[in-house]
């Protein structure tokens, strides 16, 4: 996984409260195999219309956001579904973070296991970060995991982050490398969990 | 015998536990310092969604550890018609991957032609997969359902269902502790899906992010086991890690008897463990929230997030009311791809179309109380009714439910997650309304373009004959 420590660059304001990850990725995509690149189907029907046409409103089809590496939503993104998709999607379209006030449990962890880092902003600075980057649309912003800070113009704003996820983000981490070094743990908690508890494996007959 | 008194001893002296506490301390494997832990994971179910890390597995020549824990079932992708003449090249290529995943890794598989195939969350507990006291992870954020038995369940993304196949563990943040209360009777007509969707109006779609939900009380206590996984199913749409509830003699009963469940002995020395997955009386909880039974009306949702629900007898939002700016364009937003106006009455909303099925509502209970609205009744629109596995199609066949449903005018077709989420083929079209027993009224979430209004099975069965929403309440006077 490729290390992340700052990213710099303009950010597009999604401004959406509540993405959830049926908006991210609809599901009618997730048949396809990974190889074939997600990141087409980034919002797929928020962005497009009907008949399949870019709808020039949205934010990810302006020239200067479409390439950006920053995304800033409301509250509540990611929530929904499991679907890891919906992180290969934006990771696919080259963002590297999503700067948010809350997002679900489950896109966050799927978002670290790919190098795309969730990072939480405090309400009142997302709204300003929004507000700026919509003022000045090429504002560069900058998100520093080192020093857990968010810096644009002037202002800096407090990045907060799960400490183990940084750790993991920061040095490009694989959690099954990990695990693997705790195997005589795992089969010592095995075989004393099959005594502890008969009952606990599927009864065949 | 020492050792257990031994057990008793420090359990007596240690601090008040909750059942989560009870749950996660008897899986951790080790902690970091960082504040994770690793825990031991008793049950993995598998679905076609599962190629992308089975891809992962393969890429890294890994082996799955225990072959035996993880069970795959069809579910998301497999058509409700006609099984034998799949037209989507594509949707075949899924069903059939699951099964060639599954059959080199030696992992038994409930495939689509299986007698006892169904929705995941259905046929888990239905084939004793499901148990108190276990942890229990799927690719698939209904996870939570399982919970109703006391488990620890939740869903996972790809790279955690591969981590799960190749270690049989996963690290994981514990979560902090909130419980849910519901006391006091509920009218008739008013069951677990209008308490869970009170909830969720009244906590938000991320109301209970990062917490373990316990639901609690004697509204609780009072429901079979299919409304307690109806509830816990639908925890995730508040944002929760995952959703419990203590096992209690209603859960034994339910059990016992299931093909992989424990039996004689085993089962025996099983219920004495499970007797004590519970949260002691001190024990504290992070947050706690209380509803009373009695003051919840039939809850119906009106715009794109499941939190966007209200009382039946109630009226659409009006944005212009909103003092939040933010808030009030989320609203017009929804009205707007909702195709309403602000100020309507909910029960002024036509419907196009009703959905009886998904993991939150198709077990044999959901179907008896659509049917018991529907009985000598007609639908004034079309519609479909998929039960959740063929063992509850099989059943509700015995019963005459299925002679119910087709004389209202109502399709009955195969197991699977159909409508809730249109992998499969079955969609809502552009622009249609559906009344709908499922969990999600998101945006194009039953179709591109749908329009979804989530509410319980006897309320789909109401909107289905007055062919708009409406209270069932009057409808079920004079019925069982």
């Amino acid at each position: 996984m490729k290390p992340l420590r700052i990213v710099s660059g303009p950010a597009c304001p999604l401004g959406l409260a509540n993405v959830d990850t049926d908006q991210l990725i609809p599901a009618r995509f997730m048949k396809r195999p990974r190889s074939e690149g997600y990141g087409g189907f980034l919002l797929h029907d928020l962005r497009r219309d009907e008949a399949g046409a870019e709808r020039p409103d949205f934010p990810l089809n302006r020239a200067g956001w479409r390439e950006a590496g920053i995304l800033v939503a409301r509250r509540n993104f990611g929530s929904g579904s499991s679907r890891e998709a919906a992180v290969y999607a934006l990771a696919d379209h080259a963002i590297r973070v999503v700067l948010a006030p809350t997002f679900g449990d489950i896109f966050a962890s799927n978002a670290v296991k790919n190098g795309l880092l969730p990072g939480v902003l405090d309400d009142a600075d997302i709204e300003d970060l929004l507000a700026a980057v919509q003022a000045t649309p090429d504002l560069q912003v900058t998100v520093d995991l080192e020093a857990l800070d968010v810096r644009w113009g002037n202002r800096s704003a407090a990045l907060t982050v799960d400490a183990v996820w940084r750790e993991q983000l920061l040095n490009g981490w694989d959690d099954i490398d990990v695990t693997r070094s705790f195997a005589a743990q795992i089969a010592d908690h095995a075989a004393a969990d099959d005594r502890r508890r008969p009952w606990a494996r599927p009864a065949r007959s | 015998m020492a050792g257990s008194l031994a057990a008793a001893e420090q359990e007596a002296r240690s601090a008040p536990r909750t059942l989560f506490d009870r749950l996660w301390d008897s899986h951790v494997i080790v902690e970091r310092p960082s504040g994770d832990a690793l825990l031991w994971i008793d049950r993995h179910l598998v679905h076609e969604g599962s190629f992308h890390a089975f891809a992962q597995l393969a890429a890294r020549d890994g082996v799955v550890a225990e072959p035996g824990l993880t069970f795959g079932v069809a579910d998301h992708y497999v058509p409700t018609r006609d099984r034998d003449h799949i037209a989507n090249p594509e949707i075949a290529r899924m069903i059939d991957d699951l099964e060639a995943n599954t059959t080199r890794h030696g992992i038994e598989l409930f495939g689509m032609k299986d007698p006892r195939q169904g929705i995941v969350h259905v046929v888990g507990p239905e084939q004793g997969l499901t148990l108190p006291g276990l942890t229990m992870v799927c690719g698939d954020s209904h996870t939570s359902t399982h919970g109703a038995f006391g488990a620890y369940a939740f869903g996972i993304g790809a790279s955690e269902v591969a981590h799960v196949l190749m270690t049989q563990t996963l690290w994981q943040k514990k979560p902090k502790r909130m419980r849910i209360s519901v006391d006091g009777r509920p009218a008739p007509g008013v069951g677990a899906k209008d308490f869970i969707l009170a909830i969720i109006a009244r906590i938000g779609a991320d109301g209970a992010r990062g917490h373990a939900v316990e639901y609690a009380g004697s509204a609780v206590r009072d429901l079979p086991m299919a409304g307690r996984m109806t509830m816990c199913n639908m925890s995730i749409e508040a944002g929760a890690r995952c959703g419990l509830i203590a096992p209690d003699e209603t859960t034994f009963r339910w059990i016992e008897g299931r093909p992989f469940a424990p039996k004689g002995d085993e089962l025996a020395r099983a219920i004495e463990d499970w007797r004590a997955l519970k949260s002691d009386s001190d024990a504290e909880f992070d947050r706690e929230i209380r509803l009373d039974a009695a003051t919840i009306a039939p809850v119906v949702t009106w715009g794109t997030s499941p939190e966007d629900a209200l009382p039946i007898d109630s009226a659409v939002p009006d944005p212009s009311r909103e003092i939040d700016e933010a808030r009030a364009a989320t609203i017009r937003a929804a009205l707007d791809y909702m195709g309403l106006r602000a100020g309507q009455r909910l029960s002024d909303i036509a419907i196009d179309r009703v959905f009886i099925g998904s993991c939150t509502n198709s077990r044999i209970e959901d179907l008896r109380a659509a049917a018991s609205v529907l009985a000598g009744r007609k639908a004034a629109v079309p519609g479909l009714v998929s039960p959740g596995s063929a063992l509850v199609k099989q059943q509700a066949e015995e019963e005459g439910l299925d002679r119910i449903f087709r004389s209202a005018g109502l399709d009955w077709v195969e197991a699977g997650c159909s409508m809730c989420v249109g992998m499969n083929g079955d969609s809502v079209p552009a622009g249609e309304r559906c009344a709908s027993t499922t969990n999600r009224n998101f945006r194009g979430r039953q179709g591109p373009g749908s329009r979804t209004h989530l509410m319980s099975p006897a309320m789909v069965a109401a909107a289905a004959i007055a062919g708009r929403l409406v209270d069932v309440r009057p409808l079920l006077e004079g019925r069982s």
